[in-house]
């Protein structure tokens, strides 16, 4: 399942996707939860009962704001979600 | 299927939002000799549904407007259609909440997310031919991708801004003081095509509204140019994670033609047609959920 955690409005579409088939037997340790440095992912047991990251429900509506540290305006070159999630699951949308 | 109208909830002289609240249950079957029975209950941010479902069959409903509570919004949903069919909570087997208060319903057994519960409801009701579901809900929007057992393969949700939901009808339907039921039907009583309201919040285009009103639209036209703002930002939406043939609209805004054949025209695709209230898909989805639960507890 690809799941869209975010929003869009006035000023743009905000969302970080999960591909939970990849995310359900994640080979990097759940790394992404320590790797945002706002904290925003954590580990949840979906409708379907398997175990996967989501995005933290507060935070689903201010993104553009919680990310825009680590975006490459801030001087990463990388996200830091995206490259500790070896499985490639997690994408952002800006 | 003719739902019973509670005359109570009729528009009245300055309740032009009120939209219609409405009770039914399948008098053809007799719950009394049913094995399983589950309850799905749908606490929304503006209406709260309880679905009764019989041995895996729609069997009833109660649709409602939420009050400032959620726990009573969930008592007072179930206790009507209960009323309507003389059952009683202890002959309910399993119950499953859902919808923004689905935490807040006191003798659910279990809470399950609107977005896995709307896509097993439109299942239900449209079919395994399902794919694509948009429900439109009161202060959130959800475009949805299900496989044909209504298990959920992509989504997203809106929850941030009142732009393409039914609150945003209802300021409308205030403001112009027209009945919201009637809105979807006046908005083709124009002559030609009108250009969609431009601004993105329901606030700003209450706004708008009302500086084209005072520069001589009328109010079919405007209402006409809402519901094709409305239409064009949920297919905006939709296009995010796209649309598959067997699309699906739930949602009290399913119920308003002027937004549903605008969409259906924007996107070049015809919604599914159902003979069930489209606003009922998440609590019949969550009824159908603990059927399954309920099932599997009793296989052992």
């Amino acid at each position: 399942m690809i799941a869209n955690y975010g929003y869009k409005d006035g000023s743009g579409e905000y969302y970080i996707s999960i591909d939970t088939d990849k995310c359900i037997s994640c080979s990097a340790d759940r790394a992404c939860l320590t790797a945002c440095p706002k904290q925003m992912f954590e580990t949840i047991t979906d409708d379907y009962d398997d175990e996967v990251t989501w995005v933290k429900k507060p935070n689903c509506r201010t993104l553009a704001y919680d990310c825009a540290d680590c975006k490459p305006s801030a001087g990463y070159t990388s996200l830091p979600c995206m490259t500790a999630c070896t499985p490639g699951a997690i994408k952002h949308s800006w | 299927m003719n739902a019973e109208v509670k005359a109570d909830t009729l528009p009245e002289k300055n309740e032009f939002w009120r939209w219609q609240e409405n009770v039914w249950v399948d008098e053809t079957k007799d719950w009394k000799s049913a094995k399983i029975i589950t309850c799905g209950i749908d606490v929304g941010s503006v209406s709260s549904q309880a679905v009764l479902v019989v041995d895996g069959e729609l069997y009833g409903y109660n649709s409602m407007r939420t009050g400032n509570n959620s726990p009573d919004s969930a008592k007072n949903a179930l206790q009507g259609v209960m009323d309507k069919c003389g059952m009683k909570l202890e002959d309910i087997h399993f119950v499953v909440g859902t919808g923004y208060g689905r935490v807040n319903v006191p003798f659910a057994h279990k809470a399950i997310t609107e977005i896995a519960c709307h896509a097993r409801g439109a299942n239900y009701m449209g079919g395994n031919k399902v794919r694509t579901i948009l429900d439109m809900g009161g202060q959130d929007c959800k475009a949805i991708h299900c496989d044909d057992k209504g298990k959920v393969t992509n989504f997203l949700m809106n929850d941030k801004c009142a732009a393409g939901t039914g609150r945003g009808m209802e300021v409308i339907s205030d403001l112009m003081q027209i009945p919201i039921a009637e809105l979807g039907p006046r908005s083709f009583d124009i002559d030609t095509d009108v250009d969609a309201v431009s601004s993105v919040c329901v606030v700003f285009a209450k706004s708008e509204a009302l500086g084209l009103l005072k520069a001589g639209y009328t109010k079919n036209k405007v209402i006409a140019a809402y519901c094709q703002a409305m239409a064009e930002r949920v297919v905006s939406l939709l296009e995010r994670i796209g649309v598959e043939e067997g699309f699906f609209i739930t949602g009290g805004i399913a119920k308003n033609p002027g937004v549903v054949k605008r969409i259906e025209k924007l996107l070049g695709i015809k919604a599914m047609d159902t003979k069930i209230d489209s606003q009922i898909a998440g609590a019949l989805g969550a009824a159908l959920f603990g059927y399954t639960l309920q099932s599997k507890k009793a296989a052992g």
